[in-house]
């Protein structure tokens, strides 16, 4: 039997790109020095919101804005108040997540059962119908090239701008930034607001192109996926899309080689892609230097202006 | 107009206790604008999801059935946090410490129980030790952050328990039903009261939690954790060794988390089954965080979770709500009482949002 | 919006409530039948707890107000389980519907505390005075479906997506590959564990692996519609699984094994009215109407004539799915010619046929 290259490839891109949205928008949080664990939380209401929207309307692409826009409004929860109210970002972080479980169930329910058409794969006449290259570039769909797309305007912005200068010494130093007269909370709030809103945008390529119809949890536990995955590319955006596909190969293979009838209990190979996120955390984290050397240094600290 | 915060450059009393009453009257007036959202008489509903569970049957036993894994986590997981140590992991533990101790249970069934339960009880500690200094050393030793390490063993641990009870440990007797055998009579955690199911575990959780209590307020040990957690660098110059802290944190949230589940296992459930936890190890950060990290706050924590749960069921049954009211009504909780909090070191002020013009 | 004033009366309506609580439920008549049931998803998964609630609007469709359901959703198969189960008998409930396997020794201790409420557990082994056990032939269902596998599969190669392993889910791949090769002796049946009863993402993925590796037909034994939906996009063909999904792939599913438990629960209800409950062990299949086949979809006609013969065979007795001669995996027969498994040995398969590729945990 030959190996199927080109439907593999495409089964690990659909695979990464949620994980890839998703970490994005945490990077340039954690960038600017916020920790928000509730990645999980806003990916699920996002999927809820494009879901609902899409098959309302019938259009995907209001599906995913909306998806988007309950990202960013779940995101201005965890905001205000780690911000505004100076809450624990650990605290606050967990407890979106719950709550945006609890609330995507509490609307799902009218959804339930429902279908969309999935998100479309584009498709160039004469492009896509190359053998293999045709498929795995000019083939996805459009989230996908907009998932690259945002990593590099990511890391143009954080590199090349001064907005992106002034966003990482906030993450930096939040009392120097504000020494020098940088709105720090300003700054915060549109950084989770980003991150909420690729979370959302996460979510909604779970519910309208991963799979095209909602259900309770979906999204089981890509959320901290995510979040792993911004500690494994030391908060560099181009490391984000190895990682993203790394873990989606692997997560993908650890059903791909159950196939084959290998004699390893399923639950070992189930285990993989979460051995390995601990294997290579391992790795990178061990070099102290390169951490310390890209880790926003007041990450997870609460910032309060004196005066 | 602006509403500012300003700190008070000392910790309110008055805030740090009327915090969390404020924070649960504002969360009975949310829930209570939920209840009348979906169609409910919003009295009716709160009656239902929050006195109706206590008064019913072995109410008040029942919940404290349930809120004893989430104090003994609970303690050990505000411990952890008070040294910035972030172990999520508890429900990996628990599982695993839950198979440590079962284990023991399954292979020696016939020793007299003065003997069994309490190796079974140890078994279970090491279990969730081993699982949670796996984490420890991941970090000490090469730098890993433990958010993540925690999580990936929890989802790891879950694995391993479904290894076991489909495998190597499923009962002959059980006709391939992916479940151990029940433990015999000397491995049974034993009921308190006859007629209810609660078990020795409340004993382990209050004794935690006193115990927690002394060691944080009375100890050189509880001093240490609590000054790495708020200054670190301090920590450093007073000799404290941070890597030993964080080897002494996750062994007692992991040997606390063993404990539980070897309790609950041997308990209420008494057996090994797939699903040993309905996520208790999860649902315990959250107690911790509104215990606000103190042992004795989250005996109380834990009280209030468990009866989100139960009242989560009654409301089902009498009313017809779905169970997310549940997860909506702990998130609602802990937000207003994360927002409260801030009462208790800033004092809110009103501001005139023009510029003063003093400045010029 | 809510004014002030609105804002308040509410408060205010909600403490005097507090302060006296009036009776939550109203008073039922004496002669309303309260009946129970406990989930372990979500009703809205459109899988098993979907079915079984469609069993439950059964009830309410034909004995209207003299009975009253209640379910509980989302319970968790642990020490959870048992409160629940007895809190509804406290409260009244005198028929109970278990319907997960892992509630069984729950349900039988709950049923010793309250000895006057009848209890329903669905999936298990364990029987009491006043507890019955229930359970569906699922794989004869699997049967017809490897029947029409080994006839639509031009690759002789099928899929099957596991959750965990019990023997529930082995003597459906068994029973699958079994009708697959009474068409085509050579089929092979390829199966992946995904560990759980509920991921869409992961349960999506190990369809396109599967496909991947040469699988043309796939079916699932997971709880929700996303493998079914991956067929569709694929362009290969499956089955649906507990309810009847065809709205969620029209090109995709051939047929689905729909677990129709109305008729038992409508018969049970019945009985308690009647007085005459007693406790029984129900393994109910085709011929019983417990379960069904979904009609047959995207396949040729004689195909669907080969499944509709079969699916009466079953039903006549004229087909035994589990009749020697049987080998394991590594060829060591497990009944010889005729013989045939009985009741016992079928539910507690620990075994795959021969043709089945892959490892069970030992």
């Amino acid at each position: 039997m030959d190996f199927q290259y080109t439907s593999f490839i495409l089964s690990v891109v659909i695979a990464s790109t949620p994980l890839l949205l998703a970490a994005t928008g945490e990077l340039v949080a954690e960038r600017a020095g916020v920790l928000n664990l509730g990645v999980e939380g806003m990916m699920l209401v996002g999927a809820i919101a494009a879901f609902a929207v899409a098959v309302t309307t019938g259009s995907s692409t209001l599906g995913i804005l909306a998806g988007v826009g309950a990202g960013v409004l779940t995101s201005l929860i965890f905001a205000l108040l780690t911000l505004s109210f100076l809450s624990n970002q650990v605290a606050t972080g967990l407890a979106l997540t719950i709550f945006g479980t609890g609330l995507s169930a509490l609307i799902g329910k009218a959804y339930v059962g429902m279908v969309v058409a999935r998100l479309p794969q584009i498709h160039i006449p004469g492009l896509s119908d190359i053998p293999f290259f045709g498929p795995v570039f000019f083939g996805q769909d459009v989230l996908v090239y907009v998932s690259f797309a945002l990593v590099a305007a990511v890391y143009w912005f954080l590199f090349r701008t001064h907005a992106g200068l002034v966003l990482r010494a906030v993450g930096n130093s939040h009392d120097a930034a504000h020494a020098i007269g940088f709105p720090v909370i300003k700054i915060r709030y549109l950084a989770v607001m980003f991150g909420g809103g690729m979370s959302g945008l996460a979510g909604a390529y779970m519910a309208i192109a991963y799979n095209t119809s909602w259900s309770e949890g979906m999204t089981a536990g890509r959320g901290w996926i995510a979040l792993a995955l911004v500690v494994f590319a030391t908060w560099r955006p181009f490391w984000l899309v190895v990682g993203a596909y790394l873990f989606g190969s692997i997560m993908y293979l650890s059903l791909y080689i159950q196939g084959f009838g290998v004699h390893i209990p399923s639950q070992f190979i189930s285990a993989l892609p979460y051995a390995s996120t601990v294997v290579v955390l391992v790795a990178i984290s061990r070099d102290r230097k390169r951490i310390r050397l890209n880790a926003p240094a007041s990450l997870g600290k609460t910032f309060h202006a004196a005066g | 107009m602006q509403l500012k915060l300003e700190p008070r450059g000392f910790q309110s009393k008055f805030w740090s206790y009327a915090s969390p009453v404020l924070a649960i009257a504002l969360t009975i007036v949310t829930m209570g604008v939920i209840f009348l959202v979906l169609g409910k008489d919003p009295a009716v509903s709160l009656y239902t999801f929050l006195i109706e569970p206590l008064v019913a049957e072995n109410g008040a036993t029942e919940l404290l059935v349930k809120a004893s894994p989430l104090i003994l986590m609970g303690v050990g997981i505000s411990l952890a946090y008070r040294a910035n140590v972030w172990d999520i992991g508890a429900e990996g533990e628990f599982t695993i410490g839950a198979l440590f101790g079962g284990g023991v249970g399954l292979a020696f069934p016939d020793l007299p129980f003065a003997v069994l339960f309490p190796a079974m009880l140890i078994a279970g500690v090491i279990g969730g030790m081993f699982w949670a200094l796996i984490v420890a050393l991941l970090r000490t030793r090469f730098n890993a952050n433990e958010i993540l390490t925690s999580l990936m063993l929890t989802y790891i641990a879950q694995l391993i328990l479904i290894y076991m009870v489909t495998g190597p440990w499923r009962d002959p007797q059980g006709f391939g039903f992916p479940q151990t055998a029940m433990f015999s009579a000397n491995a049974t955690n034993p009921t308190i009261i006859e007629g209810t199911r609660l078990h020795l575990g409340i004993f382990f959780a209050l004794a935690a939690a006193a115990a927690g209590w002394l060691l944080l307020t009375r100890s050189l040990l509880g001093f240490q954790l609590r000054v790495q957690g708020f200054a670190p660098r301090a920590a450093r110059f007073a000799g404290f060794k941070e890597n030993k802290l964080v080897w002494t944190a996750l062994a007692l949230t992991g040997g606390l988390a063993g404990l539980a589940g070897t309790l609950e296992v041997t308990g209420p459930i008494g057996q090994l089954t797939p699903q040993i936890s309905p996520g208790y190890g999860y649902t315990a950060i959250i107690v911790a965080f509104l215990g606000r990290l103190h042992p004795i706050g989250v005996v109380f924590a834990a009280l209030l979770l468990g009866l989100s749960y139960l009242g989560g069921e009654a409301a089902q049954i009498e009313l017809a709500l779905p169970s997310a009211v549940t997860g909506i009504f702990q998130g609602v909780l802990l937000f207003y009482l994360l927002g409260c909090d801030t009462l208790i070191l800033y004092r809110l002020r009103i501001r005139s949002s023009r510029p003063a013009a003093v400045r010029a | 919006m809510m004014n002030r004033r609105n804002f308040n009366k509410l408060l205010g309506a909600g403490l005097v409530a507090a302060a006296a609580p009036k009776i939550v439920t109203p008073a039922l008549a004496d002669d309303v039948l309260k009946v129970g049931f406990v989930y372990f998803g979500p009703v809205g998964d459109f899988g098993w707890t979907y079915q079984h609630d469609v069993g439950r609007q059964d009830i309410v469709k034909k004995f209207g107000d003299k009975v009253k359901t209640t379910y509980v959703e989302n319970v968790p198969e642990s020490a959870d389980a048992e409160r629940v189960i007895a809190n509804l008998a406290a409260k009244g409930h005198k028929l109970i519907f278990t319907t997960s396997f892992g509630y069984m020794d729950p349900t039988i201790k709950a049923a010793k505390r309250f000895p006057k409420t009848y209890f329903e557990h669905c999936a298990g082994y364990k029987l009491a005075s006043n507890v019955s056990v229930y359970e569906a032939r699922f794989y004869e269902g699997r049967y017809v479906q490897g029947v029409i596998a080994g006839m639509m599969s031009k690759t002789g190669v099928a899929g099957y997506i596991a959750s965990i392993p019990i023997p529930e889910v082995i003597m459906g791949m068994n029973a699958f590959l079994l009708g697959m090769r009474s068409v085509n002796p050579t089929a092979k049946l390829k199966f992946i564990m995904v560990n759980t009863w509920y991921d869409p993402g992961k349960e999506g993925d190990a369809a396109k692996a599967l496909i991947d590796q040469g699988c043309d037909i796939v079916t699932q034994h997971t709880d929700s519609t996303a493998p079914l939906q991956v067929y569709a996009q694929r362009g290969i063909k499956g089955f649906g699984e507990a309810t009847d999904m065809l709205k969620f792939a029209p090109t995709a599913q051939l047929t689905a094994s729909v677990n129709n438990w109305g008729p038992y629960y409508v018969k049970r209800v019945q009985d308690v009215i009647d007085g005459t409950w007693k406790s029984a062990n129900t393994w109910g299949g085709l011929a019983s109407g417990m379960l069904e086949m979904a009609p047959y979809h995207n396949m040729p006609d004689n195909v669907v004539a080969a499944a509709k013969a079969t699916e009466e065979g079953i039903k006549s007795g004229k087909i035994v799915i589990f009749k020697g001669p049987l080998k394991d995996q590594k060829g060591i027969a497990k009944s010889t010619e005729g013989v045939v498994l009985d009741d016992g040995s079928i539910s507690s398969m620990d075994w795959l046929v021969e043709g089945v590729v892959g490892d069970l945990p030992k």
